[in-house]
């Protein structure tokens, strides 16, 4: 890396690139490798601060007596951090990840949890890492079922761009040989434990190999790759790896991009609109806000890559072109912000595993199973559309096992440094219909001194963030196929245990608020008329040919798999095709 | 760790949450502000050392004691917990020292072994009948309260991570059908 690539914003001299890419992760990353590789001198901005590969991953290599708190948060950080202590993410080595929430609030109509983190990287830091591939069982349902509109694309469009991403950034997995969950280009899988073995062998024969049980297809490397190292199984993938063992764009786009020379970087830089020439229909370059001093520079480009994150990347061609369109550039078709999806979880089943008592598990495996969906399939029909996979694994039990109704001494000790029983556990991830109702905006409304909401406008006045910029308003929850959905999600993964032997299957489902499968979707969604599309097949915002959006935003449904791999793949595809583009003098 | 994890702590989710911690509650969160003034006392937290002492002994490895588990519990209170569940603990604490000289005419640091065991045995037991009898989203019995933090600290100790249990910085491999005798130490994370 050059001392040249990040840019001083006060000092700099250069303004004008071939593109300008916002955002820093998994979508950004990609962006950026693939338009640097293809020639095109490239910003990439990103509205957090430095985080360097390895050297920044300050946790990373620490023991678990270096941390203070035995993992756990703190008073000041339940304040500062009231969503992120909605759930699972609020531990003690990755609280730095997350994003400041007094800075940065939103509003919520209806519940909405949104994890965000704005450093360089982004979520590709601390993402879940769980990759598959959409099949046509996906980009035709909406169009086979009258749901929102259809797809612009097929999976035979996406396909050699799914390719080229997994070699890339290394996808260890299995192939089964299911249409509707394509085989892709994999590392060798990692192994299922005894236990889990044993239920997916059971799961096949009950279920006439109806359904699956496979180790998940995850984007930890099994074999070495350039730069970087096999996954070291130590499971602490998201306070960043210094092998590089999983995909980020810290360990494998970013280098990339960094040694075609084509590359500099603007950290601390809010992109505050998209600028619009509106004589010649198109985007002329990106107005960003120095998040020290609150100034602001334009930096001109031919081409905007918009990778902001779903819900940022919307919130920024809102804020752009309003003298044309008063809510923003790509709001012709009056569903920008519209069609919000998720996946919901937070639900599933649990058991214990009689017997394997001779049998425990070396390593700490950052990879469970995988059952991919299975209803609405192969002449299955239910009540509701679409469907879910679930995602878990089985271990013995350990030290944090419950021990409030335990007796404490001598036994207690003996009990809990030995294994206890194998105990299994598995979530459901449900599809999220688009539904236009589901929706996100500009909060425009008036709060008093107070906070409250006020139609004073003497004293009203509309919430902003840190820096004075106008923030989301988030209205979007789950509808009826959804909850019947969440019903059988349950009630099939406990009859799944259940005959294949568990024990004691318990239920669980603690309800889920849009946003907090982490996977936001949808609000700038492809299709294939301007009229109710934002995006077209190309992602190319209708409204301005030379801006591609190719985040969650783009999304026109959500599927029930984990969506990363489809961005990426998106984002090399639309890359190439702005690259050609450019080339004929298109754009 | 990561969202798997949950599946790991559903026995913590569905027994008794940890308090202080949150998870799965979506309550708002009180602001109580850092205390410049020190919780508990020295010998509140040499009082500490002893109970997490009986409840995670030394055995064939060294007890809670060893790992300064009173400093570690007066940390996490002053840090992690709530202002009532700072309360609550606070006030078990000197329940437990005033209960404990009534009952033996000594102080519980002074006390043998075996009367400790025998008094926190039903302190625990009194634990466990009120949690049963509690709402779920009301604050825990003070004794589960530093049961937990005995456990969370210890286990997280050099102490506990490498001698009560087996620990590996780095395993370079997975396997899922390891071999284990029975005696076999557990892994200090996973």
């Amino acid at each position: 890396m050059t001392d040249t690539t990040y840019l001083n914003i006060k000092s700099t001299k250069l303004h004008t690139y071939d593109a300008i890419v916002v955002g820093s992760g998994i979508s950004g990353g990609w962006a950026a490798k693939e338009l640097t590789e293809k020639g095109l001198k490239v910003l990439l901005i990103e509205r957090g601060q430095r985080h360097d590969h390895i050297k920044d991953y300050k946790t990373a290599s620490q023991d678990p007596w270096e941390f203070g708190h035995g993992g756990m948060t703190t008073q000041t950080q339940k304040s500062d951090y009231p969503v992120i202590h909605r759930g699972w993410a609020a531990q003690e080595a990755v609280m730095d990840a997350w994003v400041n929430e007094k800075d940065c609030p939103y509003s919520e109509i209806k519940p909405f949890t949104w994890w965000r983190s704005y450093r360089m990287g982004g979520r590709s830091v601390i993402w879940g890492r769980q990759s598959y591939r959409l099949s046509d069982l996906d980009f035709e349902a909406n169009v086979k079922e009258g749901i929102a509109v259809d797809w612009p694309i097929r999976y035979k469009d996406l396909a050699p761009w799914y390719d080229v991403v997994e070699k890339f950034i290394g996808v260890s997995g299995t192939k089964q040989g299911l249409p509707h969950l394509p085989d892709g280009q994999f590392q060798p899988g990692m192994d299922l434990n005894i236990v889990e073995k044993e239920i997916a062998k059971k799961i096949g024969t009950h279920y006439k190999n109806s359904r699956h049980l496979f180790i998940g297809r995850v984007a930890n490397l099994t074999s070495d790759l350039p730069g970087r190292s096999k996954c070291q199984y130590r499971n602490r993938c998201w306070e960043g790896c210094p092998y590089g063992g999983y995909f980020s764009t810290q360990s494998s786009t970013l280098p990339a991009a960094l040694a075609t020379g084509n590359l500099h970087i603007v950290t601390g830089a809010i992109a505050k609109q998209i600028l619009y020439d509106k004589d010649n229909k198109k985007a002329t370059g990106v107005e960003i806000l120095d998040t020290e001093d609150n100034k602001t520079y334009e930096f001109k480009s031919k081409i905007i890559f918009v990778c902001a994150s779903a819900l940022n990347s919307t919130w920024l061609m809102m804020n752009s072109a309003t003298d044309v369109w008063p809510e923003g550039l790509g709001s012709s078709s009056g569903e920008l912000g519209h069609n919000v999806m998720d996946h919901h979880y937070n639900l599933g089943a649990s058991g214990k595993m009689d017997g394997f008592e001779e049998f425990y598990t070396y390593g700490r495996r950052p990879n469970g199973f995988y059952i991919p969906r299975f209803v609405n399939l192969n002449g299955d029909k239910r009540s509701y559309l679409r469907g879910f996979g679930y995602q878990g694994s089985a271990s013995r039990e350990e030290w944090q096992r419950d021990v409030a109704e335990l007796g404490i001494g001598v036994d207690l000790k003996n009990m809990l440094t030995t294994p206890g029983q194998w105990q299994i556990g598995s979530t459901g991830f449900g599809e999220i219909l688009p539904h236009h109702d589901n929706k996100i905006m500009l909060d425009k409304r008036l709060y008093d001194k107070d906070g409250n909401i006020t139609t004073d406008t003497n004293s009203g006045k509309p919430k902003t963030d840190k820096w004075g910029l106008p923030i989301l308003a988030m209205d979007a929850e789950l509808r009826e196929n959804e909850l019947n959905m969440r019903k059988d999600i349950v009630e099939e993964m406990k009859q799944m245990f259940e005959n294949a032997g568990v024990k004691d299957v318990n239920i669980w489902d603690a309800g889920h608020n849009m946003g907090h499968g982490i996977h936001e979707m949808g609000t700038a969604r492809m299709g294939l008329d301007p009229k109710t599309s934002v995006l077209n097949g190309w992602n190319q915002v209708w409204d301005a040919p030379n801006v591609f959006v190719t985040d969650g935003a783009c999304m026109t449904s959500s599927a029930s798999q984990n969506p990363s791999l489809t961005y990426m793949a998106l984002t090399a595809r639309a890359a190439d095709y702005a690259v050609s583009e450019l080339k004929k003098q298109n754009l | 760790m990561d969202r798997r994890t949950i599946i790991k702590q559903i026995s913590i989710l569905t027994g008794a949450a940890f308090v202080g911690g949150q998870i799965f509650i979506q309550s708002g969160c009180k602001t109580d502000g850092q205390t410049t003034k020190a919780l508990l006392t020295n010998d509140q937290i040499a009082l500490l050392d002893e109970i997490g002492e009986t409840i995670l002994p030394q055995t064939d490895s060294p007890g809670a004691k060893s790992t300064n588990i009173g400093a570690f519990m007066h940390k996490m209170v002053t840090d992690c917990y709530s202002t009532e569940e700072q309360r609550i603990f606070i006030e078990g604490l000197e329940n437990i020292k005033q209960r404990f000289e009534t009952k033996y005419s000594t102080s519980f640091i002074s006390a043998n072994a075996d009367q400790k065991t025998a008094f926190l045995n039903n302190v625990n037991t009194e634990a466990i009948a009120f949690r049963k009898a509690k709402k779920y989203e009301d604050p825990e019995h003070y004794f589960v309260m530093m049961k937990q933090l005995t456990i969370l600290g210890y286990f997280t100790s050099e102490i506990g991570a490498t001698k009560a249990l087996n620990y590996i910085a780095v395993p370079g491999k997975y396997d899922g059908s390891y071999p284990y005798k029975k005696g076999d130490k557990a892994w200090a994370s996973s």
